[in-house]
């Protein structure tokens, strides 16, 4: 197994192990959590193909999508903070204000 | 001196954005009163004033047309159509009665109108009347004529429900309005025709191509007939002459200008002014004979049992409307054109003094409650008689001689006339000399029935009032001694009859005499003392008095035969149908599917945020597996 292989196989696992938390986990915090896991499987996926087709440029986007997501989630810990707020508790079972 | 068409036209337009301006609710009432009074009043009077310079100058041309264009209106193909307008003798008197009728009347007003609120917004209104009018009267394209024709129409409908704040005055308006309409349906199609059969809507040019049989493609009749149906709107004929009596609603100088003396004419100056056409469909002049005998013998009945003063005054015009058509039908139309202007004076002095009454009752219209003014209001009743008269063709007032004239060709005419035709309107002058005296000595001679504390206040009207009185009582008086159909003869010769039956002239001459003293002496015996004679007549036929009273129940008529299925149709199929089943029910059930749809996606919707995560799963899953297989 070389190097390539072990890091994608590394990335997988990291989303799956997200998209596991997000789906299975109950806590709002450790939802977003699990989301920013995800995020980063795909970031190392995204950095592994681009070390192998030896693309600077895909190391660039990488520290982009780093900036984006520091950004994203600036946005989001304030939003889940109001929300936690507003309903006392951190459980999504409670907010279902759009449940048709 | 020019005299400038457009500027007589013009002249009250200018009044009327002034005043409408300045002088109402628009504006602010930034303008005083006095500003209001010489604008309303100076402007109509210096377009009286350019009119006679007008005639001065007609004159000096030999009598020649003249034509003015003031704008090209607009031109589509090689056809153009131009704002001209046209003075020939036709419109020169017409120009002069509206004119001159309508200053008188406007000075009138200022005393009438003097403690109304609405002051400034009248005098807009009667002077944009007489804009309208002088297009119509000098238009001589069939569209400017048009335009005016509408825009009186317009004026009226304001004038009318002048004062809006009734009910019944808003709905007389309407009433109007929407009479004039089903006239004016007929107009435009006769206006079709004759464009589509001569390319010209240039009344002269029309005139002259039926003279010279350039039209003989065209159903002359029936585009005599359709215009008649138009005319028969204006001036009140059957059966479109419900809308007149209940105009009566307006201010009484309103009755007088628009629907007495100049506005009801406009339909026999229209025929008048295409004789051309009419010359040449003897079966559209017969209808216009029959109907009009027909109205003036029906608006006379009825007029003698009205309580109303007004009422009564406007059955009369209806008549007198009738009479002048009766003229028009049998080819005489110098003569229709000669009542036409008595009328105006005798009408217009009558109506204007039954304003004075009305003023010095303090708003009574009711004969029932007048009596012995002939003391209180001496001025009023002078002119009030002598015009009553006129009216009743007593010699050698205005109204006997263009009466006896339209009986005479009604008699006589070869193209036409009947002794039957003569009969009928010879029993109908019997009736109006009857009606005008009841309504005299109803109004004036008989003893007071007016209720004790309004005669405390009866009191003659100013002389702005009086004055103009005074002058309509002169021109009625002496106004049959202008020879109007000598004057229009040139233009529109009058049928000519064999010397050989002078004599019967002078004998029917006599029997016109005769009729007119006959109501009078009639008219004095029931009415004198208390009108016991009279009362007794009416319990005995009282039948006959009631169907009178009621209008031979037509507006009844209407009100089932139109009215109801109109009614009846505009709410079962417009509303019912139409709106509600089919253009709602589209609407509706299109909503439905809406909520439907919405209702059954929004189970989708659990609020968990878990289940959209796995909905987002399966939909990258699905994606996915979809690339793998097609890509």
């Amino acid at each position: 197994m070389d190097r390539t292989q072990l890091l994608i196989g590394v990335a997988m696992m990291l989303f799956a192990l997200g998209l596991f938390g997000v789906v299975v986990r109950r806590n709002v915090l450790v939802m977003l959590m699990c989301l920013e896991l995800m995020l980063n499987g795909v970031n190392l996926s995204l950095l592994t193909f681009a070390h192998q087709a030896g693309n600077a440029a895909g190391a660039v986007l990488v520290f982009l999508v780093f900036v984006v997501a520091a950004a994203e989630i600036a946005l989001a810990i304030p939003i889940v903070v109001l929300l936690v707020r507003d309903k006392r508790t951190l459980n999504v079972g409670s907010y279902d204000e759009l449940k048709g | 001196m020019r005299a400038s068409l457009t500027a007589i036209v013009l002249l009250p337009l200018l009044g009327f954005v002034l005043n409408g301006v300045l002088a109402t609710a628009l504006g602010g009432r930034v303008a005083g009163k006095r500003f209001v009074t010489l604008v309303g009043c100076g402007l109509p009077l210096l377009s009286f004033v350019l009119s006679l310079v007008a005639l001065a100058q007609l004159a000096a041309g030999g009598w020649q047309p003249i034509v003015e264009t003031a704008y090209r209106w607009t031109q589509l193909g090689d056809r153009t159509f131009d704002v001209a307008f046209y003075l020939d003798r036709l419109s020169m008197v017409m120009l002069l009665v509206v004119t001159g009728v309508g200053s008188v009347i406007h000075i009138y007003s200022v005393g009438y109108m003097a403690h109304d609120e609405g002051y400034g917004r009248f005098f807009a209104y009667l002077n944009l009347f007489l804009f309208f009018m002088l297009l119509l009267v000098l238009g001589r394209s069939m569209l400017v004529l048009f335009v005016g024709w509408e825009g009186v129409g317009l004026a009226s409908y304001l004038l009318i429900g002048f004062w809006f704040d009734d009910a019944a005055n808003a709905r007389a308006g309407k009433k109007a309005f929407v009479t004039n309409r089903v006239g004016d349906a007929g107009f435009l199609l006769g206006m079709f025709l004759l464009y589509q059969g001569l390319g010209t809507l240039e009344m002269d040019r029309i005139n002259a191509a039926f003279a010279g049989g350039q039209a003989a493609m065209l159903p002359a009749s029936l585009v005599g007939v359709l215009l008649f149906i138009g005319a028969s709107g204006k001036s009140a004929q059957i059966p479109l002459h419900v809308w007149l009596p209940d105009a009566m609603a307006g201010p009484t100088p309103v009755s007088a200008l628009i629907h007495a003396a100049t506005m009801v004419t406009a339909g026999v100056y229209l025929v008048a002014r295409l004789a051309g056409l009419y010359l040449q469909a003897p079966e559209a002049s017969a209808l216009i004979a029959t109907v009009g005998v027909a109205t003036a013998f029906f608006a006379a009945t009825v007029a003698l049992v009205q309580t109303d003063i007004k009422k009564v005054l406007a059955y009369s015009t209806v008549s007198q409307l009738g009479f002048m058509f009766v003229a028009l039908g049998v080819g005489a139309y110098g003569v229709a054109i000669f009542h036409l202007v008595t009328h105006a004076f005798f009408k217009a002095c009558l109506f204007l003094g039954a304003g004075s009454v009305i003023h010095a009752l303090g708003g009574e219209q009711d004969l029932r409650k007048m009596g012995g003014l002939a003391r209180h209001i001496p001025v009023t009743f002078v002119t009030f008689a002598i015009a009553t008269a006129a009216i009743a063709g007593i010699p050698p007032l205005a109204g006997f001689f263009s009466k006896d004239e339209i009986l005479w060709f009604a008699f006589a005419s070869p193209q036409g006339g009947s002794p039957l035709l003569w009969a009928v309107a010879a029993a109908t002058a019997l009736m109006t000399a009857f009606y005008m005296f009841r309504l005299l000595w109803l109004a004036f001679l008989t003893p007071s029935r007016i209720e004790p504390e309004v005669e405390a206040h009866v009191h003659e009207s100013p002389w702005s009032m009086t004055g103009v009185l005074v002058l309509l009582a002169a021109l009625s008086a002496l106004g049959g001694f202008i020879a109007v159909p000598h004057f229009l003869a040139p233009q529109l010769p009058l049928p000519a009859i064999d010397a050989s039956r002078h004599a019967t002239e002078t004998l029917l001459l006599w029997v016109s005499v005769a009729l007119a003293a006959t109501g009078l002496a009639l008219a004095a015996l029931l009415y004198a003392g208390r009108g016991e004679r009279a009362a007794r007549l009416a319990v005995r036929w009282a039948g006959a008095h009631r169907w009178l009273s009621a209008k031979y129940y037509i507006d009844e008529l209407y009100e089932r035969v139109l009215g109801r299925p109109l009614v009846w149709i505009s709410d079962r199929v417009f509303l019912r149908l139409s709106d509600r089943v089919l253009i709602d029910g589209t609407l509706h059930a299109l909503a439905a599917l809406g909520r439907f749809g919405a209702a059954l996606l929004g189970r989708l919707q659990t609020g968990s945020l878990q289940v959209y995560a796995w909905f987002v799963l399966i939909g990258i899953a699905g994606a996915l597996w979809w690339g793998v297989r097609h890509v």
